[in-house]
């Protein structure tokens, strides 16, 4: 300590000696920062403006098909085949990760069958089961097994329509995955926290649905964003089996005009479009589930400002040296 | 003759090979305080968590109140209860642990609330009322918007006692209530305990602190390798212990 001290003190030879109160401190340069930034930017701006002015890229039949009616019956597919997936797969998936985590161990062997069989093969595999399931079942039945009696008998093609198909396809595989991640959401909560509710006299449902999975769902919910935008984009291979989602209805087009890249421009926007707008609930949602933990009190459009308003600052300090 | 509060007769309890109880008798009759001392590993936390049947026991014969914990018994058998009677048994015991364990998305008011309101169902105006009654009498009235994230540790036990409480329980567990606490925030939960003991609580308590134990015991147990090695009034046993181990303990403890 001494000798610092000491050697601060001295001034350098051929410099006059500096009061400390008149000494400033100067930040590192990142010089290398600038040139990276700048460079990007300018690799970035070339990309653009030449897809701009590709003539091969049609922006004129972009444009024509962007808010066609085709287009917009579509995206209803779309998004009422995300939305009930999702929440066949929430639903299922709960009921599944519930199963795993029991004791009874057949309960818990089907609900490992169930994720290997659904995790383990491919989902464009199991949509094209799912919509000729028809020629293996030729009809359904609902009666007493080994007997006559039957209550409901349905072809099978009349109950199974490319959109039930889709719907079952997706809202089964999304269980499998959703199943991990609500296990993982429910294992994550100290269990002290179970055995304090059951000190309480609380029985083991009204904990599991008061004290654990509130807790859960602060783990559950960022991997269950990442799902639900998946899904969004998973619901474009049912065109496989006609379901007229967005996907298939692009697909339709371009087979008749051949406009294959302007047309998948048209998708590419709309699917991007949609992924921004569904980021905004997430927020909300891990805004609730994260409350008494200290992080995200503030709204998420506040906490957007508040992070773009520092950056700002922070450039513009760097501007003014 | 009313049945003592809590009574324990040749009390057993494995995880796996190795024996934590080896044989435990106890008695706690009402409106006492039984303090339970030992080194750790010595079963006395298992012996606690055995009373509200957190633990199963593997032997003997362990009642609250008369009534036998987590069985019933009919002719020569005991039968094992629904995890429902087990429930409706625990209502009547308060548990306050060594790391809190109040749920962190709820407030302190909220958290004394939860049991009354969906397990007791008392209305919510009501429960409210009394909770803030509990954290007032903990001398956390103003807290009561807080999250747990937001209390110290001293406070967040004086939470836990409230939430505890506020069941209207007729006999308290404490495990070890202070171990994971800054000393300076030891006193107040003491304090909490102490008034809790003068109003006639009966409580079972898992503590390090001899000077505790000494003050507001009825009863001290010494446990070690789980067996009971010398039970008695705290002021003998804490003070001239008659057996080597509890000296050993208390030379090493004070």
């Amino acid at each position: 300590m001494a000798s610092v001290a000491a050697s601060a003190a001295k001034p350098r030879p051929g410099r006059p000696a500096l009061p400390p109160e008149e000494l400033v401190a100067v930040p590192v340069r990142h010089w290398g920062r600038w040139i990276s930034a700048v460079a990007a930017v300018a690799a970035l701006a070339g990309l653009i403006g030449s897809l701009a002015k590709n003539a091969n890229l049609r922006w004129d039949i972009v444009g024509d098909y962007l808010f066609a009616d085709l287009i917009f019956d579509g995206l209803q597919t779309t998004l009422w085949l995300t939305a009930a997936s999702m929440a066949i797969g929430l639903g299922v998936g709960t009921l599944i990760a519930v199963m795993r985590l029991s004791d009874n161990p057949v309960l818990y062997g089907i609900a490992t069958l169930f994720v290997w069989v659904f995790r383990g093969t491919p989902l464009l595999v199991q949509i094209i089961f799912w919509g000729y399931a028809g020629a293996l079942y030729k009809e359904l039945l609902i009666g007493i097994p080994f007997t006559d009696v039957t209550f409901i008998r349905a072809d099978t093609n009349d109950l199974l329509t490319p959109a039930v198909a889709a719907l079952l396809a997706l809202g089964l595989n999304e269980a499998a995955y959703a199943s991990e991640i609500v296990r993982a959401g429910i294992q994550s909560v100290d269990p002290g926290q179970t055995e304090a509710a059951h000190s309480l006299g609380m029985r083991p449902a009204l904990t599991m649905r008061r004290i654990v999975l509130p807790q859960a769902m602060r783990v559950i919910i960022p991997p269950m964003g990442n799902e639900t935008i998946n899904m969004l984009k998973m619901t474009a291979l049912v065109s496989v089996i006609a379901a007229h989602d967005l996907m298939s209805n692009i697909q339709d087009v371009y087979a008749s005009n051949y406009q294959v890249i302007p047309m998948l421009m048209v998708a590419s926007i709309w699917y991007l479009a949609l992924v921004t707008l569904l980021s905004i609930p997430q927020a909300w949602l891990e805004r609730h589930y994260g409350r008494g933990t200290g992080h995200h009190r503030r709204s998420p459009l506040a906490r957007m400002f508040a992070g773009a308003s520092l950056r700002l600052r922070t450039t513009r300090k760097k501007g003014e040296r | 003759m009313t049945a003592p509060m809590v009574h324990a007769q040749g009390v057993r309890k494995n995880f796996g090979r190795l024996e934590v109880l080896q044989g435990i008798d106890l008695t706690v009759e009402r409106g006492q305080v039984c303090c339970l001392l030992g080194p750790s590993g010595s079963g006395k936390s298992t012996l606690l968590r055995c009373i509200n049947h957190l633990e199963k026991i593997d032997g003997g014969r362990l009642a609250v109140d008369g009534d036998l914990v987590g069985y019933r018994q009919h002719g020569g058998k005991l039968y094992e209860l629904r995890e429902r009677e087990v429930a409706a048994r625990r209502r009547d015991i308060g548990m306050v642990f060594q790391r809190f364990n109040l749920f962190p998305h709820m407030t302190a008011l909220e958290n004394v609330m939860e049991a009354p309101v969906r397990v007791a169902r008392a209305g919510k105006a009501e429960a409210r009322a009394r909770a803030q009654e509990l954290l007032d009498r903990v001398g956390l009235g103003d807290r009561a918007g807080h999250y747990p994230a937001q209390l110290s540790g001293g406070q967040q036990q004086r939470v836990a006692i409230a939430r505890a409480l506020a069941m209207e329980p007729k006999l308290m567990l404490f495990d070890e209530p202070t171990s994971a606490l800054d000393p300076e925030l030891v006193g107040d939960v003491l304090d909490v305990m102490r008034q809790l003991a003068a109003d006639g609580m009966t409580m079972v308590v898992v503590t390090h602190e001899i000077g505790f134990a000494r003050e507001v015991g009825d009863t001290a147990v010494f446990m070690d390798e789980g067996v009971v090695v010398e039970a008695g009034d705290p002021r003998q046993v804490l003070v001239e212990p008659r057996q080597e181990r509890t000296r050993a303990f208390l030379s090493k403890v004070l």
